[in-house]
Order: C-alpha cells, then structure tokens, then sequence
C-alpha cells in the first residue's frame, strides 16, 4: 500500500524504494531517487548493494542481505521474488505473494535489448505497479544501435571536432559504451571523472566496454575526433570548454521531443531510454495478465486513462521523491573531472 | 525521404554555419538524383504546392487515436506536426512486404498535382510508411512550415562546394534554373558543360565597400574619389531585360541575390527601360526618405497588401548601372558608369526612381564636415537618413565581392550609452559554456526612487578576453538563477557599466522602456564607472524625438 515513505507492505513488514528512513527495505536498483541510505535493514540484489556502497560508503544501512534473481524469500506472512528488470546492471522487480495474491512492483524497467543487463523478465500478476516515465504515446524510442550510428556517422563528418554525450553515469553511460563497441567502434572511449567508479564496477561485474580512458589531463587538440561520456549536467558547462568545438548529445528517451532537447542546448539528441516507452509500458501491462494496474511516477493520467479504456482497474498512486533521475543528477559546477 | 528527415532534423539542432554547411555538402553528395536537387528546391524555398492546413493534419490523427490520449501529448510536445509524427500508429500491411517508404522526389511530385480531396489519403499513406523524423519533416513540408534556420544562400553555398565553385556562380544561373536542377550537379561535378543562364533579367554580382579607418586617409587622394551619401536602406538590384518573345521582364534582388520582387509589385512598372540599376530600396513619404524602421514594415512579406503599399510608398535611389539594354557597363570606370546612370535615369522619367546625389568635397576636411553635417551638405530633409558616406574611385571597374581599394563606406559615429548589465543567459553552440547574450538597462524614475529599466540585449561586440571577464564577472555575482538566465548584481554601488552602440532608435510598444535599439553592441567595458553614473532614459527619449524629427506619418 503506498504511504508517505514510498510502497509499503504491511504483512511483510517492508517498503519498496522508500524516500524516507524505514527499518526494513526493498531496493530495485541503484539510482539514488531509488536507493537511499540510511535504512535499518536492506535487501536487494548484489550489484544494488554495491553500488549504494559506492554512492554513500560502508555505512549506508544496518544491515543488508544480497538476494539473487528467482530466489524466493519469506518475509512475515508474504513471499518475496527478485526478478530482472532490465532497466540497469542489478535492476529488479520485486513479487510480492500473500496467499493466492501476487502484486509485482517492476520499478523502474525496460523490455529493450540492453548489452549491460540482464532482460527484463515477465512476471504474470494480479496487481501490477508501473512507472509511468515516459507514459505518453509520442515516447516511442526505436533502437538503440540506430542512434548510435547516428552518433558515429557525426564523429566521421565531423573529425576536427570532440563529441560530448551527456549520459546518466549509472546505466546509460555504460550502455552507450557496449553499443558503440557492438557497432565497432573501438577507439579509446574517455570518461568523465564522475563516471570512472561506476564505470570501473560495471567491468569488474564482467561487462566488456574496451579501452576507457580518463578525459583529465588530455590535451585540447588530442580529443579532436574522439567520444567523451560526461554527466548531463556538465555538458553545457565551463568543463567542456577543454574540448575542440564540441557537439554535444544527450542520450535519453526525452530526446524524442524536439523541444526539451533544445531546452538544453543539445545539437545531436540520441534517443536512448533505459525506461520502456509508450509501447512497452502498454505492452508489458497487458502480458502480465494484471486485472489491476498502479501506476507510480511519470505520466500517470495519460497511462491511467489507457489501462482504464481497456477495462483495466487502474489509479495512479500519486507518490512523491522519484523522479526522472537525469534531472536530479547534479555535477557541481566547480567539479573540473576530479570527483 | 528519411534522409532528407534526417538532414532537417540534424539542421534544426546545429547552431553553427559551417556546421551547417558541411551537413548540407555532405547530404548534397551522397544523395542521388533526383531527390537532392527537390531538397536544394525545398531548402531554397523554390518548391511550390499548395499547402495543407493543420485542420486536415489534425483530423488524421484524431480518427487514429484516443483522443483523449492525444490532448495529454499534444499539451506535451507543443507542436502539432511533432505530436502527430511522434504517435502515428505503427500499422501492420498484412499479406505483402510493407513497400519502401516514399523518396522526396515521389512526394513532391505526387503533390504538384494531387487534387485537393485527394491529399488526406496520400498523406496518410506516407505517414504509415515513415519513421518518426520521415513523418515530422514530411508534416513540415505540406504545411509549408520547415522552419530551420537556412537561408537560401547556405543552401546554394553548400551546393558550390560540391564542385569547389563560388556560390556567387550559382547565384548568376539560379534563376535560370529548375527542380530538381540535374543540369546544376552535372554541371558540379565535373559532367555537363556549365548552364547558360537564358534569363532575360539575370542578377550580377554585387560590389562591396570596405569600412575605412583612419589611418587609410593619408594614402588616398581626395580628387580620385566621388563620394556620395549612404543610405540606411536596403541594397537591391533592379533589373529589366526582354525575353524571346520581346516582353520586359523585370526583376529585383537582394545584394546576395535573392529573388525579392515580389514583395515589390508597386516598384516593378516603374523599371520599364531594360537595364540594371544598383541603388537602395527606400520609403518616401512627400518625398522625403523615412528611416529604416519605417521601411522595416516593408520587408520579408510574402503577400503585399494595396495598403502597405499605400502608406509605405517604395522608392528607388540608384547609384550605379550595370547593364543598359543590352550594353553590360561594369568594365567602364566609375565615373562613366555614372554619366550612363544619369541620363538612363532621366529617360527613365519616374518619380518612384531617382539619382543618389553626388557629395562635392575637395579635400578630407570638406567631407568630414559633410559627414558630420549631412542636412547642410545637401542631404536636407533626408539627412535622417543617411547613415555616413561613400568613397567609390572614379576609374574603378563593378567588380564582384568586396575588392580591395576601390569602394569604402565612412559610416556616421554610432550612438552610445553607458547601461547597466542586469542578465545574462548562455550563448549556442561554441558559446554554449559562456554567459554571452546580455541584458542591459538604463536608470529611470521608478515608484520607490531611481530603478533600472531594460532598454535592449546585445550579444556581440567584445572580443574573445572581453567575454572571459564577463562571464567570469556574471558567474561571481549571480543574484538569483531562472533556468538559462541569471540576474547579475545591478545596483548604484555594484554592477558592471557596459558602454553599448546601436545605430537607431525607435518606439516599441513591446518594451517596458517604450523603446528599441537597432543593431546594439557592447562597445566598451566600463569597469571603471560605478552604475549610479550609467545614463538615464530620458537621455533615449531625447535622441529618439530628434531622429524621428522629420518623420512623416502615413497619409
């Protein structure tokens, strides 16, 4: 039942992805608006917990417990089930079952292909609780590789110049990477400093991504013609004035509409979501069978009306604290690629 | 289609001109015959259909989708073509291969004869075949709003250097030209002899003045020189030539090159002798020029009603000939061109055209004088409109460009105020990082004593440290952030000075200060003055009552 803390399971004694400090927690992933620190207990899959440690230090619940995809654990009168959610490396849905009831809360999640991940698992349900990101029929997002060739196609015409990606540092950043090694670009791909540690723990959890080097240090006239992985925040900032005449890309879903990638000065948008689009969203909530549909964060009135012209009960649950997390991800200003 | 989608996708992002150019090349090359000489027509604004209205579009989405569904992503996206490019319905073909999608050359085509009841069927075709990109720049183009920052120069430009040719050549055949201009690429790329241009009113390339500086009066010689007033109006060639049938077809350019008569209809009877005249587009009101804020209502409209035409009556003040009848006059000197100017005028007899005068001088201080003072000099009541003078050789030849030596422009002194910077928002492309585009404000009487008030934005006109300073000086004493724009500390203690020039001024009902700059500029830091000694309104309103001294109202 959603309160003010985020989902909340009262038989089990637990909430998923709270917002606030709970005894018991349920996380599906790593990105912060998701994973908090400061919980008494912590479940979640290894990767989860590892990059929470890596985010806030040794310290950041009392207690955790690794749990592994298909592992069934009992907790009060409920069982819980990890199941992959494809949205980024340890990313889960979480089934909870109460006698002959199964509610699946599915997080943040994706059903396209991603090289970094596992894929995304169907779980049949009664109950299903949705994120809503991009929950409007204009968010259609195509494949990721063709965006990725539009990325290359723009390094070979324009070899005088540095491209700049703006990609979240946890999931997408990484993504972007294997696709352009799966494309066959094998050049030296340079990071920003703030995308080293997560990048450095996503291959030492045996994701190929070639040659990284670090951006720092680089000479101007060396980054002519190369690809640099920087947060979004800092690609329209003093720190990319180090590159020759950048082009700057934003990977994200929210690339698909013109004018929020003009907001943001983007000059090539690459439309790579690691949330499901309109189609998947409806897609994945007919195939769970659901006859019910909770509908958490993003465009839930648009979603909510759909599901409901299918004769499906469904109510957005109106909670507050996540959000889109490339718009939370805040790079300070004076952070030249050290941190 | 798709690549055509693809290129005015990647165009409508790119800030950069010779980004933007090197796209276009690029495009222009690799894509085949026919399809990138329609793309060079759309680009060029040479392609004509009738457009569909986005009513049509509208109810083609709303028969395909919930419509409840569509107001939430209208309300979203905020465009209407986007909106239905982005959630077109994907539609399976059953029973054959879905058939490729439609080329530009199809599309175009197929809309040159289209019938009107025709068009929401095919358009629905298309979109079925198309991409998200494909669909919006395929509604883009029936709609007839392809927005995307080209002039139809770059687009030329682009197709030059395919060839390494000098887009001024492109120029001089364009209008003898036709989609989807097979002859033009053949041509480029080295396979066809070069087009003749069969069009009895061709444009020439124009000849450009250099701004002189001080220092270059000490090598030139007063008495090789006629100087004549500038104009603050725009420079047109007006061209009539007979056609094979004898008729005179009559023609006006823009200095680039642009065909723009038919923006002009009142001037073009008035140009009944075949020749080529080089002089400025003006609007006389009882026969005196007005300025160029008034002639501003005159320009870039596609329909021309009869009373535009009415209260702003369009002139023609020629300085130069370039052809008469059949003669092409730019090898003579100067000076010999004009005497032809003169009498071609006179036979002329029209009282929409007339001569530009000749300023007499003798010596440099004579015509300093005279540019200080053009209303005793001779310009009398049209001195508002005179924006300085110009130097031309008398045995120079019209050569094309902007020849070293020849023609100079000594431009009046410009305006400059001393304002107050009070925002600063971040630049595009190369200037992404920097706060660069600048809001600046003059002291007037305000409810609780002296207030700033915005007067104008300036962007330009600091030199590269310059700018280094500024922004480091706007990201120091930021007061408050609204997304791209900070407020700068402005008060009488505190703030930067900016010495701005601007070349104008005029009423705007638009400003909260009531008044416009024309062609604003930061011509000076001055970190040395503190705010409170910035200049006040009223010092604006003054010099905007003596310019607009001589102003006639539209009768």
């Amino acid at each position: 039942m959603p309160v003010a803390a985020g989902l909340c399971c009262k038989p089990g004694g637990f909430h998923i992805d709270p917002v606030r400090s709970v005894e018991r927690a349920i996380i599906t992933h790593g990105h912060s608006d998701h994973a908090r620190a400061g919980h008494g207990a912590v479940l979640a899959t290894q990767e989860t917990l590892d990059m929470m440690r890596l985010r806030y230090g040794d310290n950041f619940a009392g207690s955790t417990q690794a749990v592994r995809y298909g592992e069934e654990i009992r907790l009060g009168d409920v069982t819980v089930k990890f199941h992959p959610a494809g949205h980024v490396l340890g990313s889960a849905q979480i089934a909870v079952s109460c006698r002959d009831l199964c509610i699946v809360a599915s997080g943040d999640y994706k059903d396209a292909r991603d090289p970094t991940c596992a894929p995304f698992e169907l779980v049949p349900c009664d109950v299903f609780i949705t994120e809503a990101t991009f929950g409007l029929p204009v968010f259609r997002h195509g494949d990721a590789a063709d965006e990725v060739k539009k990325l290359l196609a723009s390094v070979a015409l324009f070899p005088e110049r540095a491209h700049l990606v703006g990609a979240y540092s946890l999931g997408k950043a990484q993504r972007v990477i294997a696709l352009l090694r799966e494309a066959g670009y094998d050049a030296p791909i340079y990071l920003h400093g703030a995308m080293e540690k997560i990048t450095r723990y996503y291959e030492s959890r045996g994701v190929a991504l070639g040659e990284l080097r670090p951006v720092r240090g680089m000479k101007k006239a060396e980054l002519a013609g190369t690809i640099t992985l920087a947060p979004p925040t800092a690609t329209s900032d003093i720190w990319t004035r180090r590159f020759p005449d950048p082009v700057t890309a934003f990977a994200s879903g929210w690339m698909r509409v013109r004018a929020r990638a003009r907001q943001r000065g983007v000059e090539l948008p690459l439309v790579i979501s690691d949330h499901a689009d309109w189609d998947g969203l409806t897609a994945t909530i007919g195939a769970t069978g659901a006859g019910e549909v909770w509908v958490t964060h993003g465009q839930e009135d648009a979603l909510v009306h759909w599901c409901k012209s299918k004769g499906l009960a469904a109510r957005p649950l109106d909670l507050v604290g996540y959000g889109d997390e490339e718009e939370t991800e805040v790079v300070l200003e004076g952070e030249e690629g050290g941190a | 289609m798709n690549r055509f989608a693809e290129l005015l996708d990647r165009l409508a992002y790119e800030p950069g001109r010779n980004n933007k150019l090197k796209l276009l090349t690029a495009y222009l090359r690799d894509t085949e015959d026919p399809d990138r000489g329609y793309a060079l027509a759309a680009l060029t604004g040479a392609l004509s259909f009738k457009h569909a209205k986005p009513g049509l579009i509208r109810d083609l989405i709303i028969e395909r989708t919930d419509p409840v569904l569509f107001g939430f992503s209208y309300d979203y996206v905020g465009d209407l073509s986007e909106t239905v490019a982005l959630m077109w319905p994907k539609v399976a073909l059953a029973g054959h291969n879905n058939p490729p999608p439609p080329t530009l050359t199809e599309v175009v085509t197929t809309l040159r004869t289209l019938g009107k009841t025709e068009l929401p069927a095919q358009l629905a075709r298309w979109l079925d075949e198309l991409d998200e990109t494909g669909r919006w720049a395929l509604l883009k183009l029936v709609t007839g709003a392809m927005r995307i920052g080209i002039s139809a120069r770059l687009a030329k430009t682009a197709a030059a250097a395919l060839g390494d040719k000098d887009p001024h050549e492109i120029e001089l055949m364009w209008p003898g030209l036709a989609p989807p201009y097979l002859d033009l690429f053949a041509w480029l790329e080295a396979r066809a002899e070069k087009p003749v241009n069969r069009d009895p009113a061709p444009f020439r390339p124009v000849m450009l003045a250099h701004a002189i500086e001080d220092a270059d009066f000490g090598n030139l010689d007063p008495a090789d020189f006629i100087a004549e007033w500038k104009w603050d109006g725009i420079r047109v060639q007006a061209v009539s030539g007979r056609d094979e049938h004898g008729r005179l077809q009559v023609r006006l350019y823009s200095r680039s090159g642009e065909d723009i008569t038919r923006s002009f209809p009142d001037l073009l009877p008035s140009l009944h002798l075949p020749g080529a005249i080089d002089g400025e587009l003006l609007v006389l009101r009882d026969g005196r020029v007005q300025t160029f804020n008034v002639l501003q209502q005159r320009l870039n409209r596609k329909v021309v009603s009869p009373k535009l035409m009415k209260d702003y009556p369009i002139h023609l003040r020629a300085y130069d000939l370039l052809g008469d009848d059949e003669n092409d006059l730019r090898e003579l000197p100067f000076e010999e061109r004009r005497a032809h100017l003169e009498s071609f005028i006179k036979k002329l007899a029209d009282p929409r055209i007339d001569l530009s005068p000749t300023v007499p001088f003798t010596d440099w201080a004579a015509l300093t004088a005279a540019r200080a003072d053009p209303a005793g000099a001779g310009a009398g009541l049209d001195a508002e409109a005179v924006e300085g003078v110009m130097l031309k050789r008398r045995d120079a030849p019209y050569l094309p460009g902007r020849p070293k030596g020849q023609w100079w422009k000594w431009k009046r002194d410009p305006h400059i105020i001393d304002a107050v910077l009070m925002y600063a928002q971040r630049g595009h492309g190369k200037r992404s990082s920097y706060y660069s585009d600048y809001t600046f404000g003059v002291w007037t009487n305000g409810e609780s004593g002296d207030e700033l008030v915005p007067v104008g934005k300036a962007y330009f006109g600091f030199t590269d440290e310059e700018l280094l300073q500024i922004d480091r000086f706007v990201r120091r004493n930021t007061t408050e952030k609204f997304g791209p724009v900070r407020h700068v500390v402005h008060e009488p203690d505190q703030g930067l000075v900016l010495e701005v020039a601007f070349e104008g001024l005029a009423r705007s009902p638009r400003h909260k200060s009531g008044v416009a700059m024309r062609f604003p500029r930061i011509n000076r830091l001055r970190w040395d003055k503190p705010p409170r000694e910035a200049d006040r309104l009223e010092t604006l309103e003054r010099m905007l009552k003596s310019e607009t001294a001589n102003q006639v109202p539209p009768a």
